[in-house]
């Protein structure tokens, strides 16, 4: 499942590594646009399988930035 | 015996960027001024750029790289010859070592002293200088409670609701409202463990808790010579997360001569806490007004986003005085002349989603502010311009003024009707909500007023 960035903006934290187990909810990335800090979490749980971001890129709206297993 | 005024400055470097560098550009070159704008690579092309007689890079796009970089803001200043240096709103307008690096180059900087800027900077040090001044503060435990025994005794001193903090950090991570002693009871021990879990120490404090309060602030004036006035007081409760949305002056609190001894009370207080702060410059004494009662939050060494408001209602210049009183010119107003004629009221246009506020850069494909009768719009950018994701999501700010608050409301649901604004998601039908909400129109309101009200 392709997780995207919901705003425009810029990575400012990737939480999660490649092969972790993470819950519906949790946290995946941290983005940062126009001085706010916007999480993007994981919409179902599942195995962080790929990461498509790094810290300091700046990303649009619809990218995506994690890729989970179910 | 009276010191002779210097002569003024002759140069301005503005050290911001968007709508409130191009205001202040206007300001200065109306009173003569050459204004140098700096900018990051990310604003080269926008009209505060254009419009400046001089421009110079400061660096990438991030702030840190660019209007927060003292040394490559003061060096910007250096170079081009700049006598003064006006911070704004933001970024350097409140850091004391930029007052210093300015002073220590050589340059004037537009603003307090900057040991007034310290004093007023630790939230701390600023709450226990004003309470000495007489000023009012919130009631709160004075440092941290070790068990529910002294939580519930320092409870019944401040008087329920009451709310328990987290002494470790900040977020509002742990903060519980308690409205009873049994109440405190649980919120004490849910703090204290969740002030361990995140912060690695259970410490917590008690403050007195406001379930809707209003935030009315009082605007500042005064010179380098102890001549301090106040220019009345302005509204902000209108909020979504702690960031103001639409501003008024006068408070409806006050209305037609309403509750005329509070607001009496609340200027003496700012007077009084600008006078202990050693104050000079423009300044804002902000307060929590809750059943006829006010509380100092803290005092804003800067010109306020929503300063225009106040200009508008007092005929007072502002930003004007900002550049007369750092030049060492005397404040040669004086209270009584003080008077607020009609009401104006503020609409920040922020590139942002109207219903969940999220943030919504991009290019501003249609861009046309509406004119009209008491209708003044201060926009940061023109049409065809990309809206970055580096800086705050201010677009514009529009400000409308009437004989009345009706009135000014009136015309201000005709501007944003007119407020045309394509390519990214603006809160302009957020304002539409909000002018046409008849809480809005009596004037009902509190910081949460947007959490029950003007939803789609």
């Amino acid at each position: 499942m392709d997780v995207p960035a919901h705003i425009t903006g810029t990575v400012w934290k990737v939480e999660v590594s490649v092969g972790q187990k993470v819950a519906a909810g949790e946290v995946l990335v941290i983005l940062e646009s126009m001085k706010m800090e916007m999480p993007v979490e994981a919409p179902e749980a599942g195995t962080v399988k790929e990461i498509r971001c790094q810290p300091s890129q700046a990303v649009n709206e619809g990218d995506v930035l994690v890729v989970l297993a179910p | 015996m009276r010191r002779p005024t210097p002569p003024m400055f002759r140069s301005l470097l503005i050290a911001n960027r968007g709508e409130i560098a191009r205001r202040i550009g206007t300001v200065a070159r109306s009173m003569g001024l050459r204004t140098i704008a700096v900018y990051s690579d990310a604003d080269a092309q926008a009209p505060f750029v254009k419009e400046a007689d001089q421009a110079v890079r400061l660096g990438p796009a991030p702030p840190k790289d660019s209007y927060l970089n003292v040394e490559a803001l003061v060096r910007a200043a250096k170079e081009s010859g700049a006598e003064a240096v006006h911070p704004g709103y933001g970024f350097v307008s409140e850091s004391a070592e930029f007052a210093r690096a300015c002073t220590d180059a050589g340059v004037i900087f537009v603003g307090p002293p900057p040991e007034a800027m310290a004093r007023m900077k630790d939230k701390a040090q600023a709450r226990a200088l004003a309470a000495g001044a007489g000023v009012p503060v919130v009631p709160g435990s004075d440092g941290v409670v070790a068990d529910v025994r002294g939580a519930s005794e320092a409870a019944e001193r401040i008087g329920f609701p009451v709310l328990v903090k987290a002494a470790g950090g900040g977020g509002g991570i742990g903060m519980a409202v308690a409205a009873s002693l049994p109440e405190l009871e649980k919120a004490f021990r849910a703090c204290a463990d969740r002030a361990r879990a995140a912060f690695g120490r259970d410490a917590v404090y008690l403050e007195r808790y406001f379930p809707a309060p209003r935030h009315i602030e009082v605007q500042i004036l005064g010179d380098q010579r102890g001549h301090l006035l106040h220019v009345l007081e302005r509204e902000c409760s209108v909020q979504r997360r702690h960031q103001k949305v639409v501003e008024e002056a006068g408070s409806p609190l006050f209305l037609g001569g309403s509750n005329s001894g509070l607001l009496q009370r609340m200027t003496g207080a700012a007077l009084a806490a600008a006078r202990t702060f050693g104050y000079a410059n423009a300044g804002t004494v902000e307060f929590l007004v809750s059943d006829g009662e006010f509380f100092f939050i803290e005092m804003n060494a800067r010109l306020q986003v929503e300063h225009p408001v106040t200009e508008l209602t007092t005929g007072v210049d502002l930003i004007g005085w900002q550049l007369r009183i750092a030049s060492g010119e005397r404040l040669t107003l004086e209270q009584q002349s003080i008077r607020r004629d009609g009401h104006a009221l503020e609409f920040r246009i922020y590139a942002e989603d109207p219903v969940r506020f999220l943030p919504s850069p991009g290019r501003l494909a249609t861009f046309r502010p509406p004119e009209g009768e008491g209708v003044r719009v201060d926009a940061g950018y023109a049409e065809g311009d990309v809206v970055t994701p580096y800086y705050d999501p201010l677009l514009a700010k529009l400000i409308v003024r009437g004989k009345s608050r009706p009135e000014a409301i009136q015309r201000a649901e005709g501007a944003l009707e007119r407020f045309r604004i394509e390519g990214l998601k603006s809160n302009v039908p957020l304002h539409l909500r909000i002018v046409r909400d008849s809480a809005f129109q009596e004037g009902a309101l509190d910081t949460h007023f947007l959490e029950r009200h003007a939803k789609p």
